[in-house]
């Protein structure tokens, strides 16, 4: 890299230990590249440990970010730029590096400890390690705490400053201005004057060393051009505050209260802590004693006439399977939010997966069928989850929208919507006739099968559900043969009916037809947005996987070859075989690390060759 | 309501389908009487059940009934009491319902002191599933799946409640009339969770269980009925009463005639006699047994929620976030 540089886009990674802030560093750097107009992608890679042991390789925590021109999708495969704050964070992050890249590293944590702790045999600024690439090493530590000497703060809290020192040298590098984070820094840290001013101070003398420092070393200023984005007002986002702001808005479309009911766990939290401020929105948020507790919450509130909605990930789902059968037999709107993380079982908690697919649309006892939807985008989480509310209520039923960890983290540019557009969110009404109460709760929309939800404290419309099977009619129990065949198929109905409003399935990008076609879910998109713009391949990509929009078997069917890039071990390979009698071509990556562009134009390109 | 409603009005068109002399018959008579007396609205009361024979109750009363899933009710009418603060929203449900399966939602709804009114059925059997010893069955109890007789403690659900933070706990038994009355209408009034054990026969696999305690003809003798206020006399003629024996620190029985100074008056608001008057084996006390209002969970909810769950604003005042763009 050369100084003054100009680039298209390029990709940072930040990491050090998981007590350094880097994660608030990221997102800050985030903010301000977002607020000078370039597009960009982030990818929050941090260890399950809140505070794992210092200087440990699995104690790194990392946040990597792609900016420029765009249009980005995805936090980029290899890094430009690393910002090493110890051995260990060199020795994690050097091998995703091309050679050239530049190397920041805070010199002050190279001892002999530090080097022992992170495997290193040899200090790697001077045996060779780093010949390949552009070095810039500074007393980050030793700066940042001469800097904010005058405040008279002991050493670890001077210490805490530094990831503000080394993002004033990064917003430096990259012309931005220090006014957003100032101003941040000002907000958050409103409380404590000293440690605000120390921060402020650690900032400025941060950009300060790299104005320095250009005439000394091989720092360099890049420039990069404004991302070409449609005309419109933006903002950055996560998918935890997109999902939580399309609930809120979910609810104000179908001008009904929300009810959050969950349980903590990894990484599914953040959307808990988005929704808790939003209260003002008609929301109440509920941290229930256990995962089936909080699926029963929201049960019981929308069976009270608020919209119910819980959210977990795959182990807490898990735990959540026997109460999604009782909302499908009870027939009540409930809308269930995966984040997917690693698994089986306790599994890799804060890396990213897609493997609850199965669980999603197969995983309950008897045949109890759930629509399935997920976001593509963080972004795109707030159309989801107003998507999934518009079906939970209409067809009257439990949704699932699937997310997963990377999507509730990474953070984009979002263009805001304006929700007087979008249409309003209609529930089935109670039927004004002489029928029995009981039948009137049970009567349903002869399209969507979504029958009338009748809450307690309607007058005189006392009526009885459960999770016993029904007569088709009345309501009352029923164990006869014959309704229980007509109710498994109106359960299988109203499922598959859902196709009839979402709409045909779209391309992407691409001709369509062809000799192939790749076809994604959920937050693959990014890097099979990229590979298959670079690869000129046609590009499919589902945010409904059950049912399948209806046009999607005839689509496929124009392709020769059909590649299902999925961060699992095959499952919606198994779906469009099961359901489309298509053979897709799996490839399949579960390292708990999104795909890489590379990776999957490599692919491509294979079986392109191996066809002609 | 012009009318005032009677028992039979709380009565649904469903057969009732409990075995003929099972003591839950009892239990919905009162309830129902109960309802109707206390002017209770059925368009704005729901009955939330889990799973077992007590779980049925929600069919044969005709307000809003929810029948769930197993020991779940408890979490379900916690979310449906936030949705809808205002109605009436009772559980029904039974020793394993409440006690086992569902052990966890019970100690949350009794710690939150949400406003649920939660009968329990006390049997000491698991009776849907063809008789297995139960939670709250006594060490040795011979069943299909104990056929040399149980090992496990039972659990007490008086004691459950107490070390859960429960702010209302009473008993009563299925065919004694008037006091189911007096223990349902006190729980009902009552702001929070109101936990009512009722000791039911189930007359198919543990009949008379509780009977050295519930025939009448020696009930005097072996029931105390609580009166907060009052002293704790029971027996023929009210002849004998509780007191405190100091040496032991264990409530006993006396002669009321010659230590009339020495028995106790029952004070609801205490949580140490209460401790021991659920451990009372003869006599078994009945009525309620503790009562500590608190502010209900509901109320502590809405209380605390910036715009008592209204929606005050719109999205859009919320969607730029904290700082946002534009590109032209």
């Amino acid at each position: 890299m050369n100084k003054n540089n100009d680039v298209e886009s390029i990709v940072i990674r930040l990491a050090g230990d998981s007590g350094d802030g880097i994660q608030l560093m990221g997102s800050q750097f985030a903010v301000s590249t977002a607020l000078a107009g370039a597009d960009f992608a982030t990818f929050p890679d941090y260890p399950a440990e809140i505070r794992a042991p210092i200087g440990t390789t699995f104690g790194v925590s990392a946040y990597q970010i792609n900016l420029g021109g765009g249009p980005i999708t995805t936090p980029g495969d290899a890094p430009e730029v690393l910002v090493a704050f110890n051995p260990a964070a060199l020795k994690v992050s050097l091998p995703m590096l091309d050679k050239g890249a530049l190397v920041v590293i805070n010199n002050d944590t190279f001892t002999d400890r530090n080097l022992a702790k992170a495997g290193y045999d040899s200090d790697p600024r001077e045996d060779g390690t780093l010949n390949d690439y552009q070095v810039v090493a500074a007393d980050i530590s030793h700066l940042n705490l001469e800097t904010v000497k005058e405040f008279g703060l002991s050493k670890s809290e001077g210490g805490r400053c530094k990831n503000f020192y080394a993002l004033g040298m990064l917003l430096w590098m990259f012309g931005r201005e220090l006014g957003p984070v100032e101003e941040w820094i000002k907000r958050r840290l409103a409380r404590s004057p000293i440690m605000r001013d120390a921060n402020v101070k650690a900032l400025h003398a941060g950009h300060a060393f790299g104005e320095t420092a250009e005439l000394s070393a091989n720092l360099a200023q890049i420039n990069l051009p404004m991302a070409e984005m449609e005309p419109g007002e933006y903002r950055s986002i996560t998918g935890a505050e997109a999902l939580a702001l399309g609930i809120a808005a979910a609810g104000e479309l179908a001008d009904r209260q929300v009810m959050f009911c969950s349980y903590p766990i990894t990484p599914a939290s953040p959307l808990l802590h988005r929704l808790a401020h939003l209260a003002e929105l008609g929301v109440g948020t509920f941290q229930a004693e256990d995962e089936i507790a909080s699926i029963c919450a929201a049960i019981g509130a929308s069976y009270g006439g608020m919209i119910g909605v819980t959210s977990s990930s795959g182990p807490g789902i898990a735990l959540k399977t026997e109460a999604m059968g009782l909302a499908v037999s009870a027939e009540l709107p409930l809308v269930i939010v995966n984040w997917q993380r690693g698994g089986p079982s306790t599994g890799l908690p804060t890396k990213t997966e897609q493997s609850d697919l199965y669980q999603a649309v197969y995983g309950r006892n008897a045949d109890t069928p759930i629509p399935v939807l997920s976001a593509s985008t963080s972004g795109e989480c707030f159309d989801m989850a107003s998507e999934a509310t518009r079906i939970a209520l209409r067809h009257m039923t439990p949704v699932i929208l699937l997310a997963d960890g990377y999507l509730s983290n990474a953070a984009e540019p979002w263009r805001i919507p304006d929700i007087s557009h979008y249409d309003p969110i209609i529930t089935n009404p109670v039927p004004d006739n002489d029928d029995s109460a009981q039948r009137k709760a049970f009567t349903r929309d002869p399209k969507t099968h979504g029958r009338a939800w009748v809450t307690p404290g309607m007058p005189g419309l006392m009526h009885r559900i459960g999770g016993l099977e029904k007569d088709i009619e009345s309501g009352h129990i029923s164990y006869d043969p014959a309704n229980h065949q007509r109710m498994t198929d109106l359960r299988t109905a109203k499922v598959d009916a859902v196709a009839d409003f979402i709409g045909e399935q779209a391309i992407e990008h691409g001709p369509d037809s062809g000799d192939l076609v790749v076809v994604g879910w959920g937050s693959t998109y990014g890097p099979i947005y990229q590979a298959t713009r670079k690869t000129d391949t046609s590009f499919i990509h589902l945010r409904h996987l059950n049912p399948l929009p209806r046009n999607l078997g005839k689509l496929l069917a124009r392709f020769d070859k059909v590649l299902v890039p999925e961060m699992n071990d095959g499952q919606l390979t198994t779906l469009l075989r099961a359901s489309l009698s298509v053979e897709p071509v799996p490839f399949n990556k579960v390292t708990g690390q999104p795909f890489l562009i590379r990776e999957l134009v490599d692919k491509i390109e294979s079986l392109r060759g191996a066809s002609s | 309501m012009t009318d005032k409603l009677t028992a039979k009005d709380f009565a649904t068109s469903q057969e009732v389908r409990w075995c003929p002399g099972c003591g839950d018959y009892a239990i919905l008579k009162s309830v129902q009487k109960a309802l109707a007396e206390n002017g209770a609205d059925p368009s704005n009361t729901a009955f939330v059940s889990g799973i077992g024979c007590a779980a049925r109750f929600p069919y044969y009363v005709n307000t809003y009934g929810f029948h769930t899933i197993h020991g779940r009710a408890p979490a379900i009418a916690t979310g449906l009491k936030l949705a809808k603060p205002d109605l009436d929203v009772w559980v029904v449900t039974g020793d394993g319902d409440s006690m086992s399966i569902g052990g966890n939602h019970m100690m949350h709804a009794l710690r939150r002191n949400v406003g649920l009114k939660i009968l329990l059925f006390n049997n000491e059997i698991y009776g849907l599933t063809k008789g297995q010893f139960s939670p709250t069955s006594r060490i040795g109890t011979k069943s299909p799946s104990s056929p040399k007789g149980s090992v496990d403690t039972p659990v007490s659900p008086g004691q459950f409640a107490m070390g859960c933070g429960a702010r209302f706990f009473a008993r009563g038994v299925d065919t004694d009339k008037v006091g189911m009355s007096d223990v349902l209408h006190q729980a009902h009034a009552f702001i929070g969770t109101s936990l009512v054990e009722i000791f039911q026969n189930c007359i198919v696999y543990n009949e008379d269980v509780f009977a050295n305690f519930t025939e009448r003809r020696n009930a005097a003798n072996t029931q105390l009925h609580l009166k907060h206020g009052e002293p704790m006399l029971f027996g023929e003629d009210n002849g004998s009463g509780i007191s405190f024996n100091q040496d032991t620190w264990s409530l006993e029985v006396v002669d009321a005639s010659t230590s009339a100074d020495e028995v106790l008056v029952h004070d609801e608001g205490n949580a140490i006699v209460a401790r021991m008057l659920i451990d009372l084996h003869l006599p078994v006390a009945l009525g309620v047994i503790y009562r500590q209002p608190a502010v209900s969970y509901e109320d502590s909810f809405y209380g605390h929620h910036p715009s008592r769950m209204e929606r005050k604003k719109s999205v859009r005042d919320f969607i730029k976030g904290p700082s946002s763009w534009t590109v032209k």
